[in-house]
């Protein structure tokens, strides 16, 4: 049977309860919540005057009512030491989700750590360290020892090059402007530190450097542009399932026709419709579904490319509209350079060449009938998608396009190129900066990056995971990141990882712990021998983890004040409504006090020069971090304090600030709405970006040898790697497996039944999954769950990156075969279709 | 039109895209209180207690149509199934008669009945609940599977319903 809570009444929120502003620590959409908290021994009535609705809770309330909360939404957690009841729902007043949650953000009450309802007991504690052949609690300050002691005797003996960091870049739970900053300026201020990686791709690198190096910021319009758009065209993304509310509260109400009334107000004189949309994903998603159901299959086009071949389809749409004169000259004119770009494009560093519309135009130039013979598509349907990206309106106004894209480009094939020649197509049409416009992609974490200069990095920036694998490197920070689940060419990296790290606990192991000198000089031989001391900070257990020899507990959104922005760029503040458990301390605290130790250690060894470079952590609390970072050195930061955003609530901002009026921070709807760009000159580029195949080093050697692709992505139920999720009954009961859509051809011709676990192997490795059969799905091409803990689809992504290090999860192919019949924790489920059916 | 047939033919008209939202908020119109009415409350317990109510009978239903019912009170739809085969948490001598709720829990707009595959739909923002799989959300918003209720066959094949597994949306108590 599909799992129950068998609750079936909850505590009533008293009229009097405590109010925190929360955001959705989880997808980029950042969805407003309220925290509502209150004694444990108390609660609220069901007659309007005993709530905090102010509602008759002895009535049945309606659809979309404020005053219900799924079970979900509670629980009882440690306020100030004291248990409270907790109720975290979604905010009516957030003009992002106006009431809606999502099925992630709807569990955030539940996905707390207490102890008295006894869920997220997983959490860390306490420091641990490895002592006596296992990980064992210990103080704050005998692991910090231990790691500054290592770290610091490592950087003075082989220099900075040899301390590798993996940390978070992002904002929401594992990231957030407090402590990008507090990481970055241990590892960017206080040191140099080159050997960095984020966490998911193996390098410190932009998942966008195309659109940034053509002056196009890739989150540069508001989420009302979604309302506004006469066509949207969205490529390799699925935002009904991953930017839920998003899709749901923007995007469906432009193509049901329901913000015509919106269109007409504020973009009067001219002709409006329902909204269009263009989907370009090999895979029919739940997305495509629910816009057919919508809108009607006429106002969507779903172009079902052949996997990596979006570049061919842009540079097909660029020319074709270029062809028939649908180009915006006078933006052309004015907002991008006339100059031909210099170079040509075999610099590893700059894989494209910046330059001209004219120039990009001339050597970009692909036919539609040569684009529909690489990408698999009728030339109907690429004529049809460029009349509805740029054909002016009846009356002749231009057309407003929004583009949009994620992963399916980003983790895609040639993603330098591929992201140049759709901002082409933007920049060609004069969609950036005007309502109804943007090029931007949709974006998975929320954003919240403030660090001290990266240049040192370089540019490729440095394949991390390659040079652990060969032996690089004698310590490794980790933050928040677990590589044994979220990067590509897996198997071979756990392989090595565990030889390094195991060298080193056997070392310990020879050693009494209590003999500080000894430990770390053991360490250190076991290092000098091609050993890797690893310390983990995190809030949960990882699978790296395992791996690593001393674990810090970190705190997450809620238990400590947080700050970060979404998609449009909307920074709140989610305030502390609960505290974190035992002894876990916010990343920006924890590495302020790895900076004083190492200071103080470095001090110790008479590298005082170098020691000097630790000033200026002496942080108490996170605010302190986001006023040394944020407010001081972020671009409009000088008017943002938390008192301020604590007042605008969960509506927040639109970074960059450019003022503090009648006592609210003024933002920024949309960039470039002046005409320049993030340029020198403030003129855009155009991206010369000629189709070149499958880019990435063995790709194509892979779609020849193997009989299925391996697409991959997400599921809506479950947030990121699942750290969270793996320990909550509702989803694991789902899936306990991650799925592998099959065509039922397919699953007859290796001979599986829904459900059954199969291996999915190819020269990069192998893994598991559990067949989902998918009619809907193209016989030949599978989709499985990324990041899943149990089974990991990149052991089959092989090691090929494109020349700036970004990995092509998505073009991978693979054999699959029968591993055994469906598990007793699959024997309940459905596998029915995920898609609605309006018919 | 017995009840039945309307719940059969909501889905039919589903073709109206674009009315989702106002077909649902006419339905929501429904069940909202009359503000003169009384407050009532129950007496507090560790779990509430369910009335044990007659919801049809086993002649009444027909393998694969639903019947429409509502428990624990009239302001809470629901469905009754008969599915032509065994099913885990089924009832009555074929093992295959369930009830549901058929307010989405996600947002509390009505769940529409799809014959073909034995789901229960919500056309305002697509979730899907399996019928013959204990309700489970086959993909959706909801953070709970759907509510399923506890049926007793008595010797006349009267079905009766007793309990509830999860909490019914627009409600902190399921019997308020």
């Amino acid at each position: 049977m599909a799992y129950k809570r068998q609750i079936d009444r909850l505590p009533i929120i008293p009229a009097d309860a405590t109010k925190h502003n929360v955001v959705c620590h989880y997808c980029i959409v950042g969805c407003g919540y309220h925290a509502y908290s209150w004694p444990v021994n108390r609660q609220g009535g069901v007659a309007p005057s005993t709530n905090v609705f102010g509602a008759d809770l002895s009535r049945q309330q309606p659809p979309d009512t404020a005053a219900w909360y799924a079970p979900s939404m509670y629980n009882i957690v440690k306020q100030d030491g004291k248990d409270v009841h907790i109720v975290i729902k979604p905010d009516d007043a957030c003009i992002v989700n106006s009431g809606l949650g999502s099925a992630r953000g709807a569990r955030m009450a539940e996905m707390s750590y207490s102890r008295a309802r006894t869920t997220q007991q997983q959490r860390l504690t306490d420091p641990l360290v490895w002592r006596y052949g296992q990980m064992q609690p210990t103080s704050w300050d005998d692991a910090l020892d231990l790691v500054a002691r290592v770290t610091a005797r490592i950087v003075a003996e082989k220099g900075e090059d040899a301390l590798f960091v993996s940390a978070f870049d992002h904002g929401g739970a594992g990231g957030g402007y407090e402590n990008t900053w507090g990481t970055g300026k241990l590892y960017f201020g206080a040191m140099k530190i080159k050997n960095i990686r984020i966490h998911n791709r193996p390098a410190y690198n932009s998942e966008v450097h195309g659109t940034r190096d053509m002056g196009v910021g890739e989150l540069n319009n508001c989420y009302e542009d979604a309302e506004l758009a006469d066509t949207i065209m969205v490529v390799g993304a699925n935002p009904l399932e991953t930017q839920t509310n998003y899709f749901l509260n923007h995007w469906v109400p432009n193509v049901r026709g329901f913000s015509l009334d919106k269109k007409n107000e504020q973009l009067a004189g001219e002709a409006h419709d329902r909204g269009r949309i263009i989907i370009v994903d090999p895979r029919r998603t739940v997305t495509v579904a629910a816009c057919e159901a919508e809108a009607g299959p006429e106002n969507v086009l779903h172009l079902q490319i052949n996997s990596g071949t979006d570049l061919a389809l842009f540079n097909a749409l660029f020319t074709e509209i270029a062809d028939q004169g649908w180009v915006d000259q006078d933006f052309i004119d004015r907002s991008t350079t006339s100059e031909a770009g210099a170079g040509d494009g075999s610099d590893p560093a700059w894989p494209a060449v910046l330059t001209s519309f004219i120039a990009a135009r001339a050597g970009n130039r692909m036919t539609v009938e040569e684009a529909a013979e690489i990408t698999g598509l009728s030339p109907d349907d690429i004529r049809k998608a460029a009349r509805w990206i740029a054909q002016p309106k009846q009356g002749g106004a231009r057309r407003r396009t929004m583009f949009a894209y994620e992963k399916g480009l980003i983790w895609g094939n040639d993603n330098y190129r591929t992201n140049g020649a759709l901002v082409n197509i933007a920049l060609a049409t004069g969609n950036v900066g005007r309502p109804g416009g943007g090029v931007v992609r949709l974006g998975g974490h929320q954003e919240g990056y403030v660090r001290p200069s990266d240049a040192h990095v370089g540019r490729p920036a440095a394949y991390v995971d390659r040079l652990l694998i060969d032996g690089q490197g004698g310590v490794h920070h980790v933050w928040g990141c677990d590589h044994y689940k979220t990067t590509l060419n897996a198997s071979e990296f756990m392989r090595v990882y565990k030889q390094r790290t195991d060298k080193v606990k056997d070392a310990m192991n020879a050693v009494r712990y209590g003999d500080r000198e000894a430990m770390v000089d053991a360490i250190v031989t076991a290092i000098n021998d091609g050993g890797l001391f690893a310390v983990d900070v995190d809030i949960v257990p990882t699978k790296i983890g395992e791996a690593c020899h001393v674990v810090l507990p970190a705190a997450t959104a809620g238990e400590m004040n947080l700050t970060s922005m979404n998609g449009e760029r909307r920074m709140r503040l989610t305030e502390r409504y609960m505290d974190p458990p035992g002894q876990a301390m916010p990343d920006c605290l924890i590495a302020a006090r790895i900076a004083n130790r190492m200071q103080r250690i470095l001090t110790d060894l008479g590298k005082a020069d170098i020691a000097a470079n630790f000033d200026g952590f002496d942080w108490k609390t996170e605010e302190d971090a986001f006023t040394d970072g944020y407010n001081a050195t972020a671009k409009g930061g000088e008017h943002v304090t938390y008192d301020r955003l604590r007042a605008m609530g969960t509506n927040g901002f639109q970074e960059p600030a450019v003022g503090f009026e009648n006592g609210r921070i003024v933002g920024t709807q949309r960039l470039y709405a002046d005409g320049k760009f993030g340029t020198e000159d403030g003129k855009a580029r155009f991206m010369y970006a000629e189709w070149r195949g499958l880019e990435a080093p063995g790709k194509q050697k892979q779609r020849d040898s193997y009989a299925f692709l391996i697409n991959n992505g997400r599921a809506n139920l479950v947030w990121q790697s699942a750290y969270l999720d793996v320990d909550n009954d509702f989803v694991m009961d789902r899936w306990p497996f991650p799925f592998i859509e099959m065509h039922p051809n397919d699953m007859a011709k290796v001979g599986v039944k829904k459900g059954d676990l199969v291996e999915v192997y190819n020269d990069a490795g192998s893994t598991q999954a559990m067949a989902y059969p998918t009619p809907s799905a193209r016989p030949g091409e599978t989709f499985m769950l990324f990041a899943f803990p149990t089974g990991v689809q990149g052991n089959v992504v092989n090691a090929g990156t494109n020349e700036l290090g970004i990995p092509n999860y998505k073009q991978t192919w693979g054999n699959i075969r029968k591993i055994a019949d469906a598990p007793a924790s699959v024997a309940h489920l459905s596998f029915k279709s995920k898609e609605y059916n309006a018919t | 039109m017995p009840r039945c047939e309307r719940l059969i033919d909501m889905g039919r008209r589903q073709f109206l895209r674009g009315s989702a939202i106002a077909a649902a908020g006419a339905a929501a119109a429904v069940s909202v209180p009359s503000g003169a009415q009384e407050v009532r409350t129950q007496a507090a317990m560790a779990r509430v207690e369910y009335p044990s109510i007659r919801l049809a009978n086993i002649a009444d239903l027909t393998i694969n149509r639903p019947l429409e019912v509502a428990f624990p009170d009239d302001d809470a739809p629901g469905v009754l199934l008969k599915l032509g085969s065994r099913v885990e948490g089924g009832t009555g001598p074929d093992e295959d008669i369930v009830g549901f709720s058929t307010t989405c829990p996600h947002k509390g707009f009505p769940l529409l009945y799809n014959a073909d595959d034995r789901t229960l739909n919500c056309r305002n923002h697509y979730s899907r609940f399996d019928c013959e799989a204990g309700g489970q959300q086959i993909w959706g918003h909801a953070a709970q599977n759907l509510p399923q209720y506890a049926l007793r066959i008595d010797e006349n094949g009267d079905i009766y319903a007793e309990g509830v597994d999860e909490l019914l949306y627009g409600r902190l108590s399921n019997v308020l």
